[in-house]
């Protein structure tokens, strides 16, 4: 195992440095001269060496490509062109508003989807059975922003239950200690701030959570079909346990291998799922920070955010393999 | 003693009683009831985008100071937009958009991936070490995060979005291509045509890449309703479809602002985007259990 563990660390190295040159390839990629592109066409032509020689781009290729690892590498992501300050001390507040969003996103996604799919399974060919596979098919077929948006329009000018937009009510401010707002108003005591937060969470995590909803429902039922056919299940039965235990504890540990990996991979649909929810809900997440910069072409955030999501991507994943060889015993490796 | 042949029996004919595959397919594909709705639903959408010229006569784009936010009814089925522009007029029209991009990138990813994922399958060593790591770095990257980054490169555009929701999904195709490949080159058929020295090219091209095509269709079908929502949320973060173009996640954003005063404007565009990847999921799922059930 342990081998296994350092082994698939040093297979990330080759990926990581692909990653980084793809990254900086993108301002390289733009036709013409980027100085240029980022300036508009009125630019004077002072101020597009200007830009130029602040962002290095004067400099040969390959001098450019090693002092950006070499920033990466000692945390320095560059400057943002709009705002001119580091990109790293203002991703860091962005990134932890994505992550409290996809925590809640993928705790409702697991949630819900795989007791959908175990009690799918369970009553195969039942009422639930279908209409359950009937709303997961919607589900993965619904495009993320404009369900947000419907659930703007119902839930929150209809009915008006829940905010529309933002993190927190911004007349009662809550104080950051980790970022996560829910965390934070724990840690103080602040059950009203945690109240406000948690209400500003439900609908953008509801809408970011239903695609892997519907998937995650959809592998648990197919999965889990396959199990319970098997041997030890009817033994189980045989001997009388509860349907809740064999369902839960005997069927569920061995069909969960194939959620456990399509749970994975869904983080990749939610960190791509953030730009598009957060732009609808107001959500300060580095999603919308990414594509605020593509509309002031700040290509330095536009490079440093994708490196940054695919980065946790990338870990995540690795922490699912990981998890993978832990849960299932019958997995070998060498 | 003379040496001669005498024919003492006619040749064997050889006479397969199977129909062909592809019409065993399509037999048990008619069985699958999903397939079939998924089939007219995209049918259904088809038709719309091909008869669309036919269907309304109302502009597609333009400016009607007079009709602004109307309510759907009988004048105008789904109502009007803020421009004026009728919004069943741009539906209609929308399809062909949608439609377009969800055939020609999964068209276009299939044959970079097939390219790709026969390479790297039929020679392996460096090749195959190469084109592998391209492709997991590309899988590095959420999807649509690519593809924003490559219409940031090229510029907003509806071709260059198909351009690059084409690139991004080109790894899927090009993995599924390569594993089929690694099995099937190992099959006697092909070892058969190595010996009888036929070329890499014809090896490739007519023995294995028909045999290992049908997942291909499969995923190529799942793969034009991604595309399709790809499109669409290039569209709404004004990435795709430029203003004046009625494609439906560039519609969706630009009555972003009127979801209290005029619902209609939002309901209808995220209607046609979700069915229309219904029919092509519904299509897919049932075909893959008709054609591959392996892959259930």
């Amino acid at each position: 195992m342990k081998s296994y563990f350092a082994r698939r660390l040093l297979q990330l190295i080759p990926v990581l440095i692909g990653m980084s040159i793809v990254v900086f390839s993108i301002i390289h990629a733009i036709p013409g001269d980027p100085a240029t592109v980022i300036l508009g066409d009125h630019a004077t032509p002072e101020a597009v060496v200007d830009l130029k020689a602040e962002m290095g781009l004067d400099k040969p290729i390959v001098t450019q490509y090693l002092s950006y690892v070499k920033g990466i590498v000692t945390g320095d992501l560059g400057t943002s062109l709009r705002t001119k300050k580091p990109i790293m001390d203002e991703a860091i507040p962005y990134l932890a508003a994505t992550i409290e969003l996809m925590l809640i996103s993928m705790i409702i996604a697991i949630v819900v989807g795989v007791n959908a799919g175990i009690l799918a399974a369970w009553r195969r060919a039942s009422w639930f059975d279908y209409g359950a596979m009937l709303i997961a098919l919607v589900g993965v077929s619904v495009p993320v922003f404009w369900l947000g948006l419907m659930e703007q329009w119902v839930f929150a000018e209809k009915l008006g239950w829940l905010p529309s937009t933002g993190r927190i009510n911004a007349r009662e401010p809550v104080e950051t200690i980790t970022g996560l707002l829910l965390l934070d108003t724990t840690i103080q005591g602040n059950w009203i701030g945690f109240w406000d937060a948690l209400k500003h969470l439900i609908l953008p995590g509801l809408a970011l959570g239903t695609i892997p909803m519907a998937i995650i429902a959809r592998i648990t039922r197919s999965s889990m079909l396959e199990v319970l056919n098997v041997d030890y299940v009817r033994t189980a039965r045989a001997k009388g346990l509860s349907e809740l235990k064999i369902l839960y504890k005997h069927s569920l540990k061995n069909a969960f291998a194939p959620v456990l990996t399509i749970i994975g991979m869904l983080v990749g649909l939610l960190l791509g799922g953030a730009v598009l929810t957060e732009t609808i809900f107001g959500w300060p997440g580095i999603g919308r920070y990414i594509y605020d910069a593509i509309g002031s072409r700040d290509y330095p955030v536009i490079q440093s955010g994708i490196l940054i999501v695919s980065t946790i991507f990338v870990f995540v994943n690795l922490i699912v393999d990981l998890l993978y060889a832990r849960l299932d015993p019958r997995i070998k490796y060498r | 003693m003379q040496n001669t042949s005498k024919v003492i029996a006619r040749p064997v004919e050889i006479k397969s009683s199977k129909k062909p595959l592809w019409l065993e397919g399509l037999k048990k594909l008619k069985k699958q009831r999903t397939a079939m709705v998924g089939l007219a639903v995209v049918l259904f959408f088809i038709l719309l985008g091909i008869l669309a010229p036919v269907l309304t006569t109302q502009p597609v784009d333009g400016f009607n100071p007079e009709k602004t936010l109307i309510p759907p009814g009988s004048d105008h089925w789904f109502g009007t937009d803020d421009q004026g522009r009728d919004i069943f007029t741009r539906i209609i029209f929308g399809a062909r958009i949608s439609l377009w991009i969800g055939f020609f990138s999964v068209i276009g990813s299939i044959i970079a991936g097939c390219l790709l994922g026969l390479v790297a399958g039929f020679y392996g060593k460096w090749a195959d070490t190469i084109i592998s790591r391209f492709f997991d770095i590309m899988l590095a990257f959420p999807s649509i995060l690519l593809a924003i980054a490559i219409v940031a490169i090229l510029g907003p555009s509806l071709f260059n979005a198909l351009i690059a929701i084409a690139i991004v999904n080109i790894p899927t195709y090009g993995r599924l291509i390569r594993s089929r490949v690694l099995s099937v080159k190992e099959e006697e058929y092909i070892m058969s045509a190595r010996a009888i020295g036929m070329s890499d090219g014809r090896i490739l091209f007519r023995h294995i890449l028909p045999n290992s095509i049908t997942p291909i269709i499969v995923q190529g079908t799942l793969g034009i309703a991604t595309a399709i929502l790809e499109a669409a949320s290039l569209g709404f973060l004004g990435l795709g479809a430029q203003p004046g173009e009625p494609e439906w996640g560039k519609m969706l954003a630009d009555a972003r602002q009127f979801l209290t005063v005029a619902p209609w404007t939002l309901l209808f565009p995220g209607f046609a985007i979700m069915l229309t990847v219904i029919g092509f999921n519904m299509f897919g799922d049932g075909l893959r259990d008709a054609l591959d059930p392996k892959m259930k």
